[in-house]
């Protein structure tokens, strides 16, 4: 049953551009990106969009339907309105290339920064013992496939583009909570790098990032705050003040 | 020109195109606080009608000034002296700060208030008004960081409320074994505090969270499960002990007042 | 246009960041050279994201009667013999080293109860083998290898105060053309998907792990980057292709509605308890079991329903039959009029299982049908038909070195590689291929380039690679890439899909030659910014040419084995088993020709009891013993 629905489509680069209105059919079951993939084959043979699996494994088809970050393979276009109009737009806290696609270098930029993960020396390969338990919260961390929704939908560098130099942002802070928590990595002072290099301090914990992971990681309430939780342990925890504790461990 | 109005962002002047009522949690959440902090303040400057025999007001409650009404006390223990106060001042000013500091360092109270008060956000991918932006790195917001102070001050304040809960089980006479309505409005009140509590992200980091090695310590890992689910619930416990300690106020102040009768069931 | 041309120069060009170009370069940049990574998506969205099952490895962590040699004789097996034993021999004496590399380099396995990496039985694998992260397994593999390579970006960034002095990924960027000067590789040369623009890259040694071809065909588990690139540029550089002619279809691919035509339904739906049944609500599956597996499998129902709970006494569903038994005769009821509307036929497990078992045996699939497809797998049947997967072959290599044959300085691994899987691989089998042979073709390239000197790149040679991409742009009003993508697919689907006959392999061959003839003149509309028209026009010209080795090589092969399968000679031929089929490039077509099997030695060959090996080799094979 095909029917035609009004896309509106932001179209241009990153001197100009603008949302175009076009008319095109949809059958039953499809996702948005479908109809975009439909008007490129039909209108628009050079309309620009990323996407690779459409299955939502890969995160590469990430922008905005209708003002929410989201991944358009997985977007069904029946969750709209017979008669609403879909928006479609390139993700907004990035710099666009054109038309749906955005420069996202930012992302990898930062990947670089956060310091990679560090077994003991003297761990040989096949020798790693970890329990289940130990790993589980890590292992919900590398669900994460890379769609960079909550990078974009974060606030602090949407909002502020001067951030991006002294912010990592959520997918980084659950990498950090990721290893920090490993039962194998060593690196003893990631709370602190956290808080002093990476940004973990401007997050006011306002979930937005949680709100659009399409992989449903819980990032602020088993990342951040657990993060936030260890800083305060190694620099303004009570107990550990009156204790002295807090000076032997400024090294953490 | 800043944000997504940023010359590198592609051009779209609207500040959001989101089609759905985004503003509507903010404005509820702006609403429900605000009337509370109307009306929190009103009481903590009443000083008066916060304690008729057996029930205190958790407000008001521990009460430690020499200015309490007879019988509100714990044992009769005032360690601040009235005239500090000088009468001007309600008993509840010297306590209310702790739970004002609990629920103001909350991180679920701070994603609340951020949003609704100083829209920063004021929904996801809605640009906010601020043109500076530093989060929690500095004063005051830097303070947010003492939440675990504040922790600890509110199981403190949980006992004693759950003391007054208890002690609410006798009659106006001071016999045991009596229940009234107030008896299990402030059971209600104590109660969902503890959950509130239990459920704080603080203490999910404390019983268990910090560690690296889950399978080391068995107990603990129990430990911070059970507080792991609790703690799914922890906004919802947020609201539902806030509306029970605000009730249980309006309840006691009624019976207090001669407003309401305090039922008793037996 | 040259004088401003954008140049690079490494010592080894890795063109590929699934599993298998991450693993070699890895393996390049520690044997000290600088190395350049080229994808065509952005970094770590490669194809390998998608694998689910797990990677095979015989660690022995769950039964530890495991070992190489078992796992090399399933995977002898599941090839049917046609596989090269180096490769399968390597494959299977190297995987459990280079999974506990992963967990070295930060990769987070389920565990056992003993702390060690847990591991789950797949088909045709004789003990549980397979180390999993859940059903994402694809995904741990490729972000522990891009981590990998972050960190060794890290150390040189300590050391030399740069992350890319190096190591680079250079993402979105497509490579055209394999360039070499006197007969050995130069270079390769490409274009920016960003903006366009052309750029050259010089390096001795060049490994290709582009990955699979599904694109060629209508329905495909596969993304779009599976267009066959590395097939076509080793073609193209004057490499051999073996084996074209084997296809993993997978039985059950998603078929409606049209958004997810193709994604995989993985194998537990029907392990779980999932029934296969036509239009007329007949379970279908009890008139498909092949002779040779009538003792294993039920032919009745009542029994088949008993098997899920008492194993011992009843034989298996027939649903459970191997994935290309499956295949078949999905494909025989729909081609007799017995499918759905859609042309699949019904998969269900609504009906033997409670709501609530189905959403917690099979998340994944509850919700990628609820979220995809608005179909809730607890109420409704799943409509299902198989997809076209895996590419058993591709370019021949040297299996310790990965070296491409007959074209000094190329190497090749991965999917892209043929040889390894013979005629049908089995599942984890890929991923495990990925990092022994990535590796392997890491350290073949570093030993090439350490005893070689690199050769720049000629004028000439820059130009006419140049003038290649610029040809498209140049016409007008020519053919239209999309429509002419779409017509390919039909054909492959119909012709040279899961069942095959001479006939229909004939006409195939001629439609692909009309539609390469017409691709000459595609047009493209708009600019060279980010143009995916553009794009495909290159992709196209890849896929054709693997169609055209895929069809020639089918044809020729007159027998049925593994992914092959002809109507008109559907038994398995033990003459054939001695044979691969080499494709080859001219210029102008593909052409095949038969060459002999390597012998296998007689150690691997002693591996096997006689009585199995009579089923695949001639008598005289067997009186021989293996060779050396
Ligand atoms: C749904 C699904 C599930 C699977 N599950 C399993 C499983 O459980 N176990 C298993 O072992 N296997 C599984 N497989 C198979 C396995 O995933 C693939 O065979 C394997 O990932 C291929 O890896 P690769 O490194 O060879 O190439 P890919 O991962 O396909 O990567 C190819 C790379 O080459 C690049 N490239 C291609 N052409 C060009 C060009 N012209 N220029 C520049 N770059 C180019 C691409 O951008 C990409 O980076 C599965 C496959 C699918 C589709
Ligand atoms: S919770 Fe923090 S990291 Fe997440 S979107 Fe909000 S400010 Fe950004
Ligand atoms: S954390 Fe979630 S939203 Fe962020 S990049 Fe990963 S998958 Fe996407
Ligand atoms: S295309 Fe892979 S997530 Fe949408
Ligand atoms: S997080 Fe809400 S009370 Fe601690």
């Amino acid at each position: 049953m095909a029917r035609k629905i009004n896309l509106r489509i932001w179209r241009g680069d990153s001197t100009n551009g603008g949302l175009q209105d076009v008319q095109v059919e949809a059958n039953e079951g499809e996702v948005v990106l479908d109809v975009i993939h439909r008007v490129q084959a039909t209108q628009m043979g050079d309309l620009a969009v990323r996407w690779n699996c459409k299955a939502g494994k890969c995160g590469s088809c990430s922008m905005e339907i209708n003002g929410k970050p989201r991944l358009a393979c997985m977007t069904q276009v029946a969750a709209y309105g017979e008669d609403e109009t879909i928006t479609v737009t390139p993700l907004r806290a990035f710099p666009v290339i054109k038309d749906l696609v955005t420069d996202v270098s930012f992302n990898y930029q930062k990947a670089m920064e956060i310091p990679a993960y560090a077994p003991p020396a003297d761990l040989k390969p096949g020798e790693a013992r970890m329990e289940q338990v130990d790993v589980e919260r890590s292992q919900e961390f590398r669900k994460c496939i890379e769609c960079f929704l909550c990078q974009n939908t974060c606030h602090v560098i949407r909002d502020h583009e001067e951030n991006k130099k002294s912010f990592a942002g959520p997918r980084f802070f659950i990498r950090i909570a990721e290893l920090d928590m490993h039962p194998l990595d060593i690196l003893k002072n990631r709370k602190r790098t956290a808080q002093e290099e990476h940004g973990l301090g401007m997050c006011n914990i306002t979930k937005c990032c949680t709100e659009v992971c399409p992989e449903h990681i819980k990032i602020t309430d088993n990342a951040i705050i657990p993060m936030k939780e260890r800083v305060v342990d190694i620099k303004y925890d009570p107990a550990r003040m009156f204790s002295g504790l807090l000076k032997r461990e400024k090294r953490n | 020109m800043s944000g997504v109005f940023s010359p590198t962002r592609a051009k779209i002047k609207e500040r959001t195109l989101r089609t759905d009522k985004w503003w509507l949690q903010p404005a509820i959440t702006f609403a429900v606080l605000f009337s509370f902090i109307i009306y929190a303040t009103f009481r903590a400057f009443e000083g008066d009608n916060y304690f008729v025999e057996p029930l205190i007001s958790p407000f008001y409650s521990p009460c430690l000034s020499q200015a309490c009404v007879e019988g509100s006390t714990i044992f009769g223990w005032t360690p601040v002296s009235a005239e500090i106060f000088n009468f001007a001042l309600s008993p509840a000013l010297i306590i209310l700060i702790f739970p004002l500091g609990f629920r103001m360092t909350c991180y679920y109270y701070r994603k609340a208030y951020y949003r609704a008060f100083w829209l920063s956000p004021p929904a996801c991918a809605v640009a906010e008004p601020h043109s500076k932006y530093t989060g929690e790195t500095r004063a005051p917001l830097i303070l947010q960081n003492a939440h675990r102070w504040f922790f600890y001050a509110g199981l403190l304040f949980n006992v004693f409320l759950t003391y007054d809960a208890v002690i609410s089980f006798k009659n106006a006479e001071g016999e045991w074994g009596h229940m009234s309505v107030g008896s299990l409005v402030l059971l209600a009140s104590s109660t969902l505090l503890w959950f509130y509590s239990l459920s704080c992200h603080t203490c999910r980091h404390t019983v268990g969270g910090r560690l690296k090695h889950f399978s080391k310590h068995p107990i603990r890992y129990k430990l911070w499960s059970w507080v792991s689910v609790l703690n799914h619930s922890h906004q919802q416990f947020a609201w539902y002990s806030l509306a029970a300690v605000a009730f249980a106020d309006i309840y006691v102040r009624q019976v207090a007042t001669g407003a309401w009768t305090n039922f008793y069931f037996f | 246009m040259t004088n401003a041309l954008e140049r690079h120069k490494y010592d080894v060009l890795v063109i590929g960041a699934g599993g298998a170009g991450l693993r070699a370069a890895v393996e390049a940049r520690e044997s000290g050279l600088r190395v350049a990574i080229i994808c065509k998506s952005l970094f770590g969205k490669a194809h390998t994201v998608m694998a689910e099952g797990g990677a095979a490895a015989s660690m022995g962590n769950a039964n530890s009667n495991d070992n190489w040699k078992v796992h090399f004789r399933d995977t002898m097996r599941g090839g049917k013999f046609l596989n090269h034993f180096r490769m399968a021999e390597l494959h299977a004496k190297e995987s459990p080293d280079r999974i506990w590399e992963l967990e070295m380099w930060g990769a987070l396995f389920d565990r056992t109860k003993e702390g060690k990496i847990s591991q789950r039985n797949f088909g045709g694998h004789e003990y549980p083998r397979l180390a999993h992260v859940g059903d994402r397994t694809g995904l741990e593999l490729i972000r522990t290898m891009q981590q990998k390579i972050v960190a060794l970006q890290q150390a040189d960034k300590r050391e030399h105060g740069d992350y890319e002095s190096h190591i680079k990924v250079f993402a979105e960027l497509t490579i055209t053309e394999i360039l070499k000067e006197n007969g050995k590789i130069a270079g390769a040369y490409g274009y920016w998907r960003e903006s366009g623009s052309e750029v050259l890259f010089e390096a001795p040694a060049v490994i290709i792990a582009t990955g699979g071809v599904g694109k060629t065909f209508k329905i495909t588990s596969n993304s779009w980057e599976g267009t066959g690139d590395g097939h076509a540029l080793a073609l193209k550089a004057g490499a051999n292709l073996v084996d074209m002619e084997f296809l993993q279809f997978h039985p059950t691919g998603m078929v409606w509605p049209p958004s997810v035509r193709g994604i995989l339904v993985t194998e537990s739906v029907r392990g779980e308890g999932g029934i296969l049944t036509n239009n007329k609500g007949e379970r279908f599956m009890f008139k498909y079991i092949p002779d040779v597996f009538k003792d294993k499998y039920a032919d009745n129902e009542a029994e088949a329903d008993r098997w899920y709970e008492d194993q011992d006494n009843n034989r298996r569903p027939p649903e459970l039959l191997p994935r290309d038994e499956v295949a078949r005769a999905i494909n025989s009821e729909v081609k007799a009029g017995r499918g759905t509307e859609h042309g699949g036929v019904f998969l269900d497990v609504s009906k033997r299982l409670s709501a609530e078992v189905i959403k917690k045996r099979l998340p994944s699939m509850w919700h990628q049908f609820y979220e995809l497809a608005g179909v809730d797998i607890t109420k409704e049947p799943m409509e299902v038909g198989p997809t076209c997967h895996y590419v058993m072959g591709g370019v021949e290599v040297e299996p310790d070195t990965a070296a491409a044959v007959g074209v000094p300085g190329l190497f090749a691994a991965g999917e892209v590689a043929g040889g390894m899987h013979g005629s049908n691989r089995l599942g984890g089998n890929s991923l495990s291929d990925l990092l022994v042979f990535g590796r392997r073709a890491g350290m073949g390239a570093a030993a090439y380039v350490k005893q070689t000197t690199a050769t720049p790149v000629s004028d000439a040679n820059v130009a006419a690679a140049a003038a290649r991409i610029e040809a498209p742009f140049a016409r007008s009003g020519g053919e239209n890439s999309y429509s002419l993508h779409a017509e390919l697919q039909e054909v492959t689907h119909n012709l040279v899909g899961i069942i095959r006959t001479g006939a229909e392999l004939k006409d195939a061959i001629e439609k692909i030659a009309e539609i390469r003839k017409r691709s000459a003149n595609v047009a493209v509309a708009g600019g060279r910014k980010f143009n995916p028209g553009f794009h495909l026009a290159f992709d196209l010209d890849n896929m054709l040419l693997v169609a055209e080795s895929t069809a020639k090589s089918a044809i020729g092969r007159e027998e049925s084995r593994g992914g092959h399968t002809r109507d008109d000679f559907p038994g398995m031929d033990s003459g054939w088993r001695q044979y691969n089929h080499i494709s080859s490039f001219d210029g102008t077509q593909v052409s095949v020709r038969k060459q002999a099997l390597p012998f296998m030695p007689k150690d691997l060959f002693d591996l096997f009891e006689v009585d199995e090996l009579k089923k695949y080799m001639t008598p005289e094979e067997i009186a021989k013993g293996g060779s050396n």
